[in-house]
């Protein structure tokens, strides 16, 4: 797996078709107040060895996929083909079964870890419940994996550590099983920037050392540009555009991506800033609006925005968009052969 | 510690002549904090020069300083702090007033607006009532008139149905919503300094987006100036005039915002700016890393406390703290060994953009000594 491949020729190992979730909201005085619809009809593949990015604004739904995606809780209705089973189909026994191939990482690093549990403890822990034998051996070894010297750091609690070394012990246990898919859930964000690019590089070693792919969530379009092979945009519970990487980046499709990308703060303070093209915030999950949940905010809905809700279709290779109005005609690229769009 | 460095007093504001006197000058201002018999440095010798109208951005890292240095300010500090120095707003010294005298300026002339909105409303009173307490603490006026000034404040925040808005609670607006209430707020009393302390970090970036041009927006239409206190270079460089970096407790570089991204002495700032993630890097390129983390402010090394960490660090600079002066006009920072412009690299990193649209970012910085360093 060499560096800056767009599309690593691997398999499909994870591969989410129509994934929906709800909950229900409580409204005053514990009545049912609504339907929150926090995922709906989402599919989206993983490749072996691929990074998969995703971004959208809060309460856009990314966390409630990435939990959809590891079942916890069960998502309402859909499929999640991992490794060639459907885990929605499984049974407590057998869904624990595979877990051991799906790891997580939160954003919070010391939130996810128990203070009261030593370093290695922790690390070992997975490795008890799914009874390794010569635990102390991988212990020692997973730390050096991530940075951490075992005789220093490993008698430890999370208090005598700083951010990102608690991140690296999180990072430590997520792959002491030798996972297949980790999914990272605004894993770097609260970390300051050198220490987050210390994180984010080792992400990048132990996918390359250990073939691991990544379900990579964030809120910042940087980040997930700098990791990712693919990414998704998420807005309300729904994939508004997936595609590689580069192209996405370079030439977004829809509307929304454009005004996420023109929201990041330039670090050239002789650019002239980009104008803001949407205003307000996303609208209720309890109440989307009809047709396309965007057009509220939407600089270029019409009519029929309201009326028709948009499908994901494919304008270039492998990138899709559901909107009817996309922003860019797909520019023929050298990489991609792309076909122009009516 | 801390004793034998040089610290320059006040530094030359931009349109601030000599003898005029500036919005708010800090000097050598130094707070530490003593618990449990364990004394942390917070800040240890900053000094700037504000003028009326400019945005003034303070960047650093968690610890770094920057919170803690405003607060000492506005007399926000709890009373373990110590604090020393000098801070003058309009010729009058801010440090060392009492309770009472404090009141006088706090909200009146400086404002402050937080990070988290939804903590620094109270989640018990509708936003109106709060929005009129703030205005009628500073001025005397009816409540009729009161009421009238506070939706006019909402108005000029720009919050949607302001009037409708006025009469909800905390928790049925937005993020965004309630940091446009905490705004309306700290613009009551028409203050000459508003301090934001991260005040758009736990918002999205179209969010954030707003705020920031709401602030801008604000700053030119009542003239006044700005802290803006942020771990986001790519914020300071976007919306800031001026820019201060700090590290553990010490400015280490202070230019005007176009003079600093496009001329970066501090290896330290150098560090930062190497460390963003950029979309004009392909994906899966490797972050120069700065080793270690920022130093225990309980026990600084002598020197320069970023030497464990630099790649450009010699023998003097673990031995020596290099002063903080005014190597170019306009430009100070402190350094031993400062990097050098590298203009030509500029255009060589800007590869990928050659795309659509000028929409994308541009490369306008100076690379990331960070990467050629170790191998230099």
């Amino acid at each position: 797996m060499t560096a800056s491949v767009t599309q690593p020729a691997g398999e499909t190992l994870l591969s989410a078709r129509n994934l929906v979730q709800e909950f229900t909201a409580r409204g005053r005085g514990g009545v049912k107040g609504g339907v929150v619809h926090a995922v709906s009809d989402v599919s989206f593949d993983i490749r072996t060895g691929e990074t998969l990015g995703v971004v959208g604004e809060t309460g856009s739904g990314k966390s409630t996929l990435a939990r959809s995606v590891l079942q916890s809780p069960r998502p309402k209705s859909g499929e999640v083909h991992f490794q060639g089973t459907d885990l929605m189909r499984l049974k407590r026994g057998r869904l624990t079964e595979a877990r051991r191939q799906l790891q997580m990482v939160f954003q919070d690093p010391f939130a996810s870890l128990n203070p009261r549990w030593r370093v290695t403890e922790i690390v070992e822990e997975p490795l008890v419940g799914y009874r390794v034998p010569n635990r102390a051996g991988r212990v020692r070894e997973l730390l050096d994996l991530v940075g951490l010297n075992p005789d220093t750091f490993g008698r430890r609690r999370p208090h005598e550590l700083s951010g990102g070394q608690c991140q690296r012990v999180a990072i430590a246990r997520a792959i002491a099983l030798d996972p297949a898919l980790i999914v990272c859930d605004e894993a770097v964000s609260s970390l300051d920037v050198l220490i987050q690019a210390q994180v984010l590089n080792l992400f990048e070693r132990l996918r390359r050392d250990l073939g691991l792919s990544y379900l990579f969530i964030s809120h910042d379009l940087a980040l997930v540009k700098q990791v990712s092979d693919r990414v998704a945009v998420m807005h309300l519970g729904q994939l508004c555009e997936i595609g590689p990487a580069e192209s996405l980046y370079r030439a977004p499709l829809h509307p929304y991506t454009v005004a996420l990308l023109a929201s990041i703060p330039q670090l050239d303070p002789g650019a002239t800033r980009r104008p803001i093209t949407i205003h307000g915030e996303p609208p209720s999950p309890i109440s989307p609006p009809s047709g396309c949940r965007f057009r509220t905010r939407c600089p270029r809905a019409q009519e029929r925005c309201a009326s028709e809700a948009p499908v994901m279709a494919e304008l270039a290779q492998g990138h899709s968009v559901a909107c009817h109005f996309p922003e860019h005609a797909p520019v023929p690229a050298a990489a991609a052969g792309v076909r122009g769009q009516a | 510690m801390s004793v034998d460095e040089v610290t320059e007093p006040a530094l030359t504001g931009h349109d601030g002549g000599v003898g005029s006197v500036p919005l708010l000058e800090v000097t050598d201002l130094r707070v530490r904090f003593s618990t449990r018999g364990r004394r942390v440095q917070a800040v240890n010798g900053l000094s700037y020069r504000l003028e009326a109208g400019r945005m003034l951005a303070i960047i650093g890292e968690s610890g770094s300083g920057k919170s803690v240095s405003s607060r000492a300010l506005m007399g926000l500090l709890p009373g373990t702090a110590r604090i020393s120095g000098s801070a003058r707003f309009q010729g009058q010294e801010l440090l060392g007033l009492s309770e009472r005298e404090m009141r006088r300026h706090r909200g009146a002339d400086i404002a402050m607006v937080f990070q988290d909105p939804s903590r620094s409303l109270n989640p018990t009173m509708r936003i109106g009532t709060q929005i009129t307490e703030a205005v009628r603490a500073h001025a005397g006026l009816t409540r009729k008139a009161a009421y009238d000034r506070a939706v006019e404040l909402l108005h000029l925040v720009r919050l949607p149905a302001a009037e409708r808005r006025f009469h909800e609670y905390p928790h049925q607006l937005s993020g965004g919503m309630r940091q446009r209430v905490m705004i309306a707020i700290a613009l009551a009393a028409n203050p000459k300094l508003l301090i934001a302390d991260e005040a758009t970090t736990a918002l999205d970036v179209t969010t954030q987006a707003q705020i920031m041009e709401l602030l801008l927006e604000l700053q030119q239409r009542l003239d006044t100036a700005i802290i803006m206190i942020s771990h986001d270079l790519g914020l300071a460089a976007s919306y800031a005039h001026d820019v201060i970096v700090m590290y553990a407790g010490r400015a280490v570089e202070y230019a005007s915002a176009k003079r600093l991204f496009g001329h970066v002495r501090m290896p330290y700032t150098q560090a930062l700016l190497g460390a963003i993630p950029r979309l004009d890097r392909p994906p899966h390129a490797d972050l120069p890393v700065t080793p270690g983390q920022p130093p225990d402010l309980t026990d600084l090394p002598p020197g320069c406390p970023f030497a464990p960490r630099c790649f450009r660090a010699g023998q003097e600079c673990r031995e020596q703290e290099p002063p903080f002066t005014e190597h170019e006009a306009g430009h100070w920072w402190s350094c031993w060994h400062p990097c050098e412009d590298t203009v030509g690299a500029v255009q060589a990193v800007d590869t990928v953009e050659a795309g659509t649209g000028g929409r994308h970012r541009r490369t306008g910085v100076a690379p990331h000594g960070a990467t050629e360093g170790p191998r230099a």
